[in-house]
Parts: structure tokens; sequence; C-alpha cells
């Protein structure tokens, strides 16, 4: 092991050639990662080039008209808020169940590894296929039809690992010795976790609950059988009706509708990445803050 | 942890606090349980439309050596998902061909070179990247890329496998990125610290200690990569001109896989051979995401367990 390892450096540190070669793969690497992201700014600079002028009030505030080649995206937002919603209803109970389990229960077993398998696989299986589990759970098996419920349940069981990784992370961040203070109190189990873990997790928690909203609100795949309208007149009343959806109405108008002016699809886009965008931004912001605040 | 809690039990009264508890243990487990749950109903949902075609229908020979994917034909319809299986994986690889170099080449200098501030704003920005939905991706393939490709490549149309690859790439490079860098922050520093402390550079600690070291960790990062890119399905209906076809060029328009579960699933009935054709696409796409994260997690667990020892 010496030998190898002064054949490897020994004497040919910090000579010219080899601080040459340094400074060449340093800057050859930096000016790889600025090329990764370059595309994100470029990407925003366009869609706001381009979207922005279509952006109004009106445009948010109107339903398509002229067979979606006008008016504006009204129904499609109020829809992809409907779908989050019900999905956050669906998801985060359980999620935050599960991620207590397995921060706070769980031995370190078969039965672990294989929700953790689960977990991996359900964030990794192809959304088409979760769209066809949506079709043949939600719409066809317990008889939801195409509708927010079958949609919302779909995008919920697909966006679980998000909210279930995050609250892990917040809940295992929380020292151990909270926890042993309390037990010595003569606390149960659970007011330990009521009491102490999850109020002084409840920031990560949020922010992974965040990061799902933002999630959730861009997927398209998954809600196009299951409950997303091409075009819908009226807005949906209640959670078995079918609606319109921004995700969805982005691909319709972009490939569907071919003589809309072009700045629509634009600005369609500019809307949705900018919602995602914010929230994203809100839960890194989020995550920032309550790491600085920590005391421990 | 769960010795000293059961002890301590035998002296409570059992009382509302105990039964409490009790019911909030049974409700975690089944949280706790309901990922098995979900991912095992995923499977039984898909195959119970699809393994009725497979068993009835389905012909293994077609299937996989066949181009002819004419479900809708009346007198004969055929299922051969070959070309939407080449369709895929010429995406797929060229999709890798940009993004690994990429991707690995930020994580080393994001988890090595770059400190501080820096270093937080590449994070973050990459995690962006990752934001983007993907049909604002596909619409990106679909209007941008495709005019630009059809500029400077002058070819007659830019909906390729080159648009859908390049596409694809900058999608998946994120999760490499993220992935690879956690796999070099896990290389224990006393590796780095005793090769520095033997004169060598940065670059030659990486290249000797950190990547070897860190071998098996990237290896994860870009099968997780390429499972990302085999299942996304709005791009490559978007930006691959979805035409069934075997490519000689990466000009040439492909169909995938996922696409063709999308583009097809709202025109068929219920019940019918089309519709669980389409979900055998699903239980072949489920079964080869599936196989790639068990594989990656089997690396990535035994690199922890590997850490471990090392840092104890």
């Amino acid at each position: 092991m010496t030998s190898a390892s002064e054949q490897l450096f020994a004497g040919t540190s910090l000579n010219a050639r080899d601080r040459r070669v340094e400074w060449l793969v340093r800057n050859l690497l930096g000016l790889m990662t600025a090329l990764l992201i370059l595309p994100v700014v470029i990407i925003m600079t366009l869609l706001v080039v381009r979207g922005g002028p279509v952006i109004s009030w009106e445009f948010l505030t109107t339903a398509p008209v002229d067979g979606m080649t006008a008016g504006g995206i009204f129904p499609a937002l109020v829809g992809t808020v409907w779908l989050v919603a019900v999905a956050l209803v669906a998801s985060v109970p359980v999620g935050v169940a599960a991620a207590v389990y397995l921060s706070e229960y769980a031995p370190d077993n078969w039965l672990t590894r294989a929700i953790n398998l689960a977990i991996i696989n359900l964030a990794g299986v192809p959304s088409i296929v979760h769209a066809l589990f949506g079709v043949g759970a939600f719409v066809l098996f317990f008889r939801f039809g195409t509708s927010i419920l079958a949609a919302s349940l779909t995008l919920a069981v697909m966006t679980l690992p998000v909210v279930i990784v995050s609250t892990r992370e917040a809940l295992q961040a929380v020292p151990r010795a909270f926890r042993e203070a309390c037990w010595n109190m003569g606390a149960t189990r659970w007011q330990t976790i009521r009491r102490i873990v999850l109020p002084n997790a409840v920031s990560g928690i949020l922010t992974g609950v965040i990061l799902e909203v933002s999630r959730t609100s861009g997927e398209t795949a998954p809600i196009m059988f299951t409950g997303a309208a091409f075009f819908l007149p009226f807005l949906p009343q209640g959670v078995l009706d079918q609606t319109m959806a921004m995700s969805l109405h982005l691909f319709v108008i972009a490939t569907q509708v071919p003589d809309a002016p072009d700045a629509l699809p634009f600005g369609v886009a500019l809307v949705l990445i900018s919602m995602v965008l914010a929230m994203n931004a809100l839960s890194i912001g989020f995550r920032v803050y309550v790491r600085g605040r920590k005391k421990w | 942890m769960n010795q000293a809690l059961d002890r301590s039990r035998d002296f409570d009264h059992r009382g509302r606090a105990w039964y409490l508890d009790r019911a909030v243990t049974v409700f975690v487990f089944i949280g706790g349980t309901s990922a098995i749950l979900f991912i095992g109903g995923i499977f039984v949902f898909i195959a119970r439309e699809g393994l009725g075609f497979v068993f009835s229908e389905f012909d293994a020979g077609e299937f996989f050596g066949s181009i002819a994917w004419r479900p809708t034909s009346v007198l004969d319809a055929t299922y051969g998902a070959l070309a939407l299986i080449v369709g895929t994986a010429s995406i797929t690889g060229l999709a890798m061909v940009v993004s690994i170099p990429f991707s690995l080449a930020a994580a080393i200098f994001i988890g090595e070179f770059a400190r501080g501030r820096v270093r937080e704003l590449l994070k973050v920005l990459v995690e962006l990247l990752a934001a983007i939905p993907s049909v604002v991706w596909g619409f990106i393939g679909f209007s941008i890329m495709n005019s630009l490709i059809i500029d400077i490549f002058e070819v007659p149309i830019g909906l390729n496998v080159l648009n859908a690859g390049v596409i694809l790439g900058l999608m998946a490079a994120p999760i490499m990125t993220t992935i690879a860098e956690d796999a070099l922050k896990a290389v224990p520093d006393g590796y780095r610290e005793a090769a520095e402390a033997l004169g060598a550079t940065r670059w030659q600690v990486i290249r000797k200690v950190v990547i070897p070291a860190a071998k098996n960790g990237l290896v994860a990062a870009v099968l997780l990569g390429v499972g990302r890119g085999f299942g996304e399905t709005m791009v490559v209906l978007m930006a691959s001109g979805h035409s069934i076809n075997i490519p000689d060029s990466v000009f040439d328009s492909v169909r995938a896989l996922t696409a063709t579960i999308a583009a097809e699933l709202g025109e068929t009935a219920v019940g019918s051979d089309h519709f669980r054709a389409l979900f055998t696409l699903g239980i072949l796409l489920f079964l080869v995401t599936f196989a790639i994260n068990l594989t990656a997690d089997t690396i990535m667990r035994g690199i922890r367990r590997k850490g471990q020892r090392a840092n104890p």
C-alpha cells in the first residue's frame, strides 16, 4: 500500500505540470456544470420573453374561447388547485404516518427493508404506469370514473415517496436526547412523538409538503386518463367531476390545437412553470431558514 | 430502545394514554406498510388487465420480434413492440450519452471543487432543473428544439431521436448529479486526507482515490438516470416524432413504449385487446424499472454499510 501510494504521488506533487492539469480540470468541470445549468436560464428567458406578453389578469381569470385559440386559462388553474388539494388530503396523512413508523418505530428487519424498497420503486415507476394503475384501480375497479378523485388519488400514490422521504429526514434530524428526556418523564411513545418530535420537525415536514405540491401540479401523464379533460366549459363542482388542468392544457394547446396563436402555449407554460418553481423556491427558502434557526 | 420502553410499560396504568399509544402504533404501522400495499397494488391492477392479454392473444415472437404495432387494424391486428422497444432504447441511450459526462462532471465539481456560496447556489440550480415539469420539457422540444434542429442540421423534421434524447438527458441529469454527489460525499474524508498528506493535488485525489472509492455509487446514479429516462412519457410523446420506425440515425423519428400508452389509452375501449395490450406494455415498463431500481438500491445499500465500517 505504502509503496503503491509513493509511486502514485510522492515527488510528483505540486510541480508546475500538475498544477496546470489541476487548473484545467477544475475549469473544465466548472464549464460542464455551467452548461448543464444553462438550459434552466435559457428556458426561463424564452418563456418570459415569448409568453410574457400573453399574461394578463384577464388571461388568468377567463375561460378559453374559440376552440381554445383565445381567452384565458381560469378553468385549468382552478382544476390544478383541486387536483393538488385532494391529492394532499390523501397523501399527507399516509405519508407522515409512514415516516413516523420508519423513523420512530421500525426495527431493522426485512419488513423495513421491503418498505424502503417499495418507496424507492414507487418513486421510480414511470408516470405512465401510475396512470395505468389509476385507470385500472380508481377509474374502473373502485368505479370513481374519470374524476378529480381518481386523478388525485393516482397523483397521491405517485408523490407519496416525496412526503415520506422528506418527513423521515425531518424526524430523524430531531436529536435522540429530546426523545430520551421525554421518555424518562414517563411519557408514552406517542406522547413523545406528538409533544416533542413532531413540533420540532414540523418545518421540515412542511418543506416536503410544498415540494409535493410542486411535483403534483406539473404532472401530466397520470391525470390524462384518470380525470383531466381536454376542454370543459364549466368549473368542477365536486370530487366526482372531471376537470381541466394546467399541465394537460399545455399539452393540448401545444399539440392538438394547430390554430392556436404561437404565444399562447408559451403563456400557459410560463404560468405553469412559475407555479412550480415558486413552490420549489419557497421550499428551498424555508429549508435554509429552518437550518439557520436550529439551535442543536 | 424497544426493550426499555416495554419494561416501562409494566409500571403504567393502562389508561387512556396507553390505549392511544397502541392505536397510534397500529395506525403508523398501516401507514408504513402502505408503500408495499401500493407498489403491490400497482402490479396487481396492471397485471389484471395485461396478463389476460399475455395468456390469450400474446405471441412473444411477434411482441419482441416484429415492428408491426397495428392494434387498430380490423382484419389483422398485430402487436409487435420491437420498434417501440428500440425507440425507447435509442432515445434513452442518446440521453445517457448526453447526460452521464455532464452529470458526473457537475457532481465532481459541486462535491469536490466548489465551496461555500457557489456550491449552495449550484445545488439549488440543479434542484430547480429537476423541478421543471416534464410537459414543459416536452413543449420545449416540440416548439423550440424542433425548429432549432431543422435550422442547424437542415433536416426536414426536428422531432426525432436527437431532440427527445437531448431533452431527456437534461431531465435525467439532476437525479444523476444529486446521487453521484451523495456517493462522492460518502467517501470518508480520511481517504482524501491520507492522499493529500502524500502530496497529491486535489484532482489526483479525486481521480485516484475518491472516484475509485465511490465507483459503485456512481454506477447506481447512472442506473437511476437510465430508469428515469426509460420511464419518461411526455417528452418522448411530444419531441420524438411518434412514428413507428427503426432509426438509422439520430435524425429519424421514433416511437417509445411510454408514449404509445399515453397516445392510445384514451382511444381504446375498456377491456378490448388493444386496451389490454397497452397494459402489457405497462407490465414490461414496470418490470424493467423495478429491476433497475432494485439493482441501484442493492448497490447503494452495500455502500452505506461500507461507509459505516469506515466511519465508526
